[in-house]
């Protein structure tokens, strides 16, 4: 820590003009990374309204973004229902498949022969697209809710699955020996190393599940949706489609995108959270 | 601390542990073997005792056997012929509990804190963090980090590493303690201190070390006593008693007497290599 410190004051005085460049454009950097996206946004929003003035483009084929804009408020009481339905499918499958994934992962580390019994239907469920098992689990499972919670977790499941059990077989073995040696029992040996040792790479995992989750989500709402029950975003999308009403089309389909940002973002501070002590990806580097 | 170097003090058997018996061995290995599931012989009729408060190091070429020897005694491994004796140990059941390992590699839980780290031993004897605060510290004293307690591994250099791995181990206060190479992976600044720092460890809490390593210096520098060790089979090629008082220093490290030992420890290990490179073929 004390080498770092005296690093950063080396930098701050100033004596390399080089250094003093760099670290400018560091923090220009640091602002343009916020900044820019949004400005590129606005610019591509703008010439979106622009090209259906100059083309005179109908709003039941093409509507203007103040209009979509207009309709995500005037249609907020319909959208604002189905977004709650969605999400809380989105965030049961993620919640089942964080809980299944992980725990599935422990049991395969605790016995060879559980992981080599299960695992090959975890690669079958995941391999087979949801939309095919849909409409089967649709005719099995009689509440809706339950069939969408179902698709969405088969989707999202798997890479907490997969990158948990990566990381609880990724522990250092002389780690391990030195558990063995201070008699550490098999419980002590989870608990203490083999769950610190998995958790950056079960984050990873749930970073990917957050959006997946929402992708089962919606790809079931779909499949639901076409058997005329649910009332999730996807099946406004659908609703929506069938009366030519596109900018309602869009306004969903802008709830559904931020819903993804906004998991996905929520995941990645978490992950940051839980390792910025310790982990190296979470961890900045002087240099 | 020894004063003076007495006959006791040259061959390490002045600082036993209270209530062990001096003249008896802590462990003893009889025509132990390992051979691997390749068909690898990783060792071949290996006989070693070592006694209270000895400094040993076994000493030899990679593949000689000497990790896997150390992993046997720890009770890491099982020798595949032959077997180890603890005679001077109360604790037949289990032995472990005395000893302490230090791999080549720090070793250390990035997750946890310097005090974490050091705590473990203790914690996965259901310690609590409060109970074993005093027991953590002092170790951490002694290898000269205190004030580093909430640190991070990865904000430590490499020598600091190794000395809370080093605290790490002595904090259970074992009565052996094995070293893989452990130093290995440090320059030679950071080699020379912990060096030293071990060797007043050892002599102010009365371990028993069993060192590996490849370094002829180091281990005539440490050493009561050098193994060399010729490999495939590994085997004990030659004993070497290093006959020179502690506390050892600089001056020592720079003394005739040391150069003949390192000469003679250097000779005996290129013939062990001659004989291993004689037989493989």
């Amino acid at each position: 820590m004390k080498k770092i410190r005296s690093a950063n004051i080396a930098g701050s005085t100033g004596a390399d003009p080089q250094e003093l460049a760099r670290a400018r454009a560091a923090a220009r950097e640091k602002i343009g990374r916020y900044v820019v996206p949004f400005v590129i946004l606005a610019i591509a929003i703008f010439l979106w309204d622009r090209i259906v003035v100059w083309n005179d483009i109908p709003h039941y084929i093409l509507p203007r973004p103040g209009l979509v804009a207009k309709t995500l408020v005037t249609d907020w009481a319909i959208l604002s229902e189905s977004l709650v339905n969605t999400l809380k499918i989105t965030f049961g499958a993620l919640a089942v498949a964080t809980i299944g994934g992980a725990g599935l992962a422990i049991l395969f580390t605790q016995s060879k022969w559980i992981e080599i019994s299960l695992f090959p239907f975890a690669v079958i469920l995941q391999v087979t697209p949801v939309i095919a098992i849909a409409p089967l689990i649709f005719i099995y499972v009689d509440s809706t809710a339950v069939a969408l919670l179902i698709c969405a977790w088969i989707v999202a499941f798997f890479p907490i699955l997969s990158n948990t059990t990566l990381g609880l077989n990724s522990a250092d073995h002389n780690l391990h020996d030195l558990f063995r040696l201070y008699g550490a029992n098999r419980w002590q040996v989870l608990w203490r190393l083999l769950l610190p040792a998995a958790m950056p790479y079960f984050l990873g995992g749930l970073k990917i599940a957050g959006g997946l989750a929402l992708i089962g989500a919606i790809v079931a709402e779909f499949t639901a949706g076409s058997a005329g029950s649910g009332s999730g975003l996807a099946f406004r999308i659908l609703e929506a489609g069938y009366r030519l009403n596109i900018p309602r089309m869009f306004a969903a389909l802008i709830l559904i995108s931020a819903t993804g940002i906004v998991i996905f973002m929520s995941l990645s501070l978490l992950s940051h959270l839980m390792l910025r002590k310790w982990h190296e990806s979470a961890t900045r580097r002087e240099r | 601390m020894p004063s003076e170097p007495t006959r006791e003090a040259i061959t390490g058997l002045a600082e036993t542990p209270v209530g062990t018996n001096a003249s008896r061995p802590v462990v003893t290995l009889h025509n132990v073997g390992k051979t691997f599931s390749n068909g690898t012989v990783a060792l071949d009729d290996l006989n070693l005792a070592v006694r209270a408060g000895e400094f040993v190091s076994l000493l030899g070429p990679s593949g000689c056997g000497k990790s896997t020897a150390l992993k046997i005694i720890a009770g890491l491994g099982n020798p595949s012929t032959g077997g180890i004796d603890w005679p001077s140990e109360q604790v037949a059941s289990d032995h472990r509990h005395d000893i302490s390992f230090v791999f080549q590699e720090p070793t250390l839980m990035p997750w946890a804190t310097v005090f974490g780290n050091v705590h473990l031993p203790l914690r996965l004897k259901g310690i609590s963090k409060a109970a074993a605060r005093t027991d953590v510290e002092k170790a951490l004293t002694n290898v000269g980090l205190e004030g580093f307690a909430d640190a991070y591994p990865r904000e430590l250099s490499g020598g600091m590493k190794m000395r809370v791995s080093i605290a790490r181990a002595l904090v259970t206060r074992p009565s052996l303690l094995l070293m893989d190479e452990p130093f290995a992976a440090l320059d030679e600044i950071n080699r020379f201190k912990l060096n030293n720092d071990i060797l007043s460890l050892w002599q102010s809490l009365g371990w028993t070390v069993i060192f590996v390593t490849h370094s002829v210096f180091e281990s005539v520098y440490l050493s009561n006593r050098i193994i060399v060790m010729a490999a495939r089979p590994g085997r004990v090629y030659r004993e070497i008693e290093i006959d020179a008082p502690y506390p050892r220093d600089e001056e020592f490290r720079t003394s005739a007497r040391y150069a003949e030992y390192c000469r003679e420890v250097s000779h005996a290990l290129q013939e062990a290599m001659k004989v291993d490179s004689g037989t493989a073929q």
